[in-house]
């Protein structure tokens, strides 16, 4: 009686998590989306509670690790700056990985005497699939924290010792299904899928961040699943399947943005040039044109259409708020100011709108790509902010370019460029920019929140 | 009762694939504006996952089991909770002009 009611809640709890991904399709019903979820998710939770009938000891266990989790949650999510959520985002990943794999562990040790080898297999699947998320997303966190270092890290055999190391962890995963007693299999699992997410990230450079990012919430997903089939519960299965599903069309999405392959980003290691090149002064020794903060604002005055192009510097520099400043200023008068946000800019999916929003910039400023690139031909300025591959010509016209079939902004389409950049140093995939030498091109070198709250403050003293 | 004709593992895979291809349809609609709340979101979705660990820590068969248990709880739910509540606070932001 009970096991069909909690059942019926956990079909509740699987319509709701399915609405909430359709609400969150349109900004006007993603809340109620959020909403969805929670709901849903709370459903599961008392469902699962209330059927489970344990013990007090047990029902004591499961109170304490709530309290611990909230209490640990709860800061993580109030208190952390917009421009961390990429890392935010990591770091649950790995939380989620962890979970599914402590559970597969547990599962196995209490049953491998008697499991069938379908299941064994499964165990062993999920048990990978959490691990790999586990280890993997701790390292995406510790280079995007800046823990450790954010460039690609790459040593002789790395591929071979990547997909060695997954080789094993797969074959460890189907003798499972052969002899599901053997615990040394699973270990073997354990120690494998643990190795490799580290190795997995280590030649991965910042700007394959996002793709990467989305890898991870599909494996997170994917793990929950497996559980679902070892548990023989539905709900876990589809609320899985949802983010796997999630996670991957999101890393298509952004291999397609860079005009890459998924084995190109895994396995590439680009961005190890950059390294090398940071020389300060521009690597093909061609010559730019540097002008002030003062110059750079008279280059503004009387424009009718103004394009912002942000990228993952500005996030660095905590620039969105002077952003919406600057924005405001030419607003006043009288110049259109649009934001170009390109699909790839920033270190996750969507980072740059986030980014944005939080300084108040409202959404419908935010042009897409495509929706955006006729426009640079009309517009007066186009200023750069912290972006770098996503504006390099190259990309259009140099077929010996890394860079050469991504879609870009068409930014050198402008009438005139503003360029705010910290140094000559080229980008996160240790390209050097055409963009730079061209002759409408102004060089504003600077940290890019200085820069543009020198701009507005220019702008102030001019109005009076 | 009659007999089992089909396996779980079977029924299973048929609910995972028409979830997977619901999900596939699902994100496609989603606005690109959106990709870092859904992400947020999905994020606190996989912790479903902590129906298994409670399971898992509830029956308490053997201490090392509910140890692992009692620690993914707690995992699962500083997920649970931490995406609902970011995804909020995200999608609170968002303002038209």
């Amino acid at each position: 009686m009970l096991d069909t009611t909690v059942q019926y809640t956990y079909l509740a709890s699987a319509a709701l998590f399915i609405l909430a991904l359709k609400w969150m399709g349109q900004v006007k019903s993603a809340r109620r989306g959020n909403w969805a979820g929670t709901a849903a998710m709370s459903l599961a939770i008392i469902g699962t509670l209330v059927a489970g009938g344990f013990t007090l000891a047990g029902y004591g266990y499961i109170a304490a690790a709530v309290a611990v989790g909230t209490a640990i949650g709860v800061p993580m999510a109030l208190i952390m700056p917009m421009t961390a959520v990429p890392q935010r985002t990591a770091l649950s990943h790995a939380f989620g990985g962890l979970a599914a794999a402590l559970v597969g562990i547990a599962e196995y040790y209490e049953h491998h005497h008697h499991l069938p080898r379908v299941t064994a297999f499964v165990l062993g699947a999920e048990v990978l699939l959490g691990a790999l998320t586990f280890t993997g997303s701790l390292m995406a966190f510790g280079k995007l924290q800046e823990l450790i270092s954010g460039q690609p890290v790459v040593y002789p055999g790395r591929n071979f010792a990547s997909i060695g190391t997954l080789s094993v962890a797969l074959l460890a995963t189907a003798y499972l299904a052969v002899d599901p007693q053997f615990v040394p299999a699973m270990v073997t699992v354990v120690a494998s899928a643990l190795l490799f997410g580290v190795l997995l990230l280590l030649p991965i450079g910042g700007a394959d961040m996002p793709t990467v990012i989305a890898i991870l919430n599909a494996y997170a997903g994917l793990a929950a699943s497996a559980m679902g089939f070892v548990l023989n519960n539905k709900l876990l299965i589809i609320a899985g399947a949802l983010d796997g599903t999630s996670g991957l069309i999101l890393a298509i999405m952004m291999c397609k943005a860079m005009n890459r392959s998924f084995s190109n980003v895994l396995f590439g290691a680009v961005g190890q040039i950059a390294a090398d090149a940071g020389q300060g002064v521009s690597p093909t020794g061609k010559t730019v044109i540097s002008y002030t903060v003062e110059d750079a604002r008279a280059l503004l005055e009387n424009t009718r259409l103004v394009i912002i192009v942000p990228g993952y510097g500005l996030a660095v520099a905590q620039a969105q708020h002077a952003c919406k400043e600057l924005a405001a200023v030419l607003q006043a008068q009288g110049t259109e100011v649009i934001f170009a946000i390109h699909p790839v800019a920033g270190r996750m999916p969507g980072h740059m709108n986030v980014v944005l929003a939080e300084a108040d910039v409202p959404y419908d400023q935010l042009w897409e790509m495509e929706t955006v690139n006729p426009r640079f031909a009309e517009a007066d300025v186009a200023i750069v902010l912290g972006a770098n591959d996503v504006t390099n010509p190259a990309a259009r016209t140099n077929k010996a370019s890394p860079l050469y079939g991504m879609p870009i902004l068409d930014v050198d389409k402008a009438k005139t460029v503003i360029f705010v950049k910290r140094s000559m140093k080229p980008g996160f995939a240790g390209i050097d920019n055409e963009l730079f030498y061209l002759d409408r091109t102004v060089m504003v070198l600077g940290d890019a929140k200085k820069v543009v709250t020198g701009l507005v403050a220019a702008f102030k003293e001019g109005a009076h | 009762m009659e007999e089992v004709l089909e396996s779980p593992m079977i029924a299973n895979l048929f609910v995972f694939m028409l979830a997977s291809f619901l999900g596939l349809e699902l994100i496609r609609g989603v606005s690109r504006l959106l990709h870092t709340p859904l992400m947020s979101l999905t994020n606190a979705i996989a912790s479903i996952a902590v129906v298994g660990s409670i399971i898992v820590t509830g029956k308490q068969h053997d201490t090392l089991t509910t140890v692992l248990g009692t620690v993914a709880v707690a995992c699962s739910v500083v997920n649970a909770v931490g995406g609902f509540l970011i995804t909020e606070r995200i999608l609170k932001m968002f303002k038209k002009s």
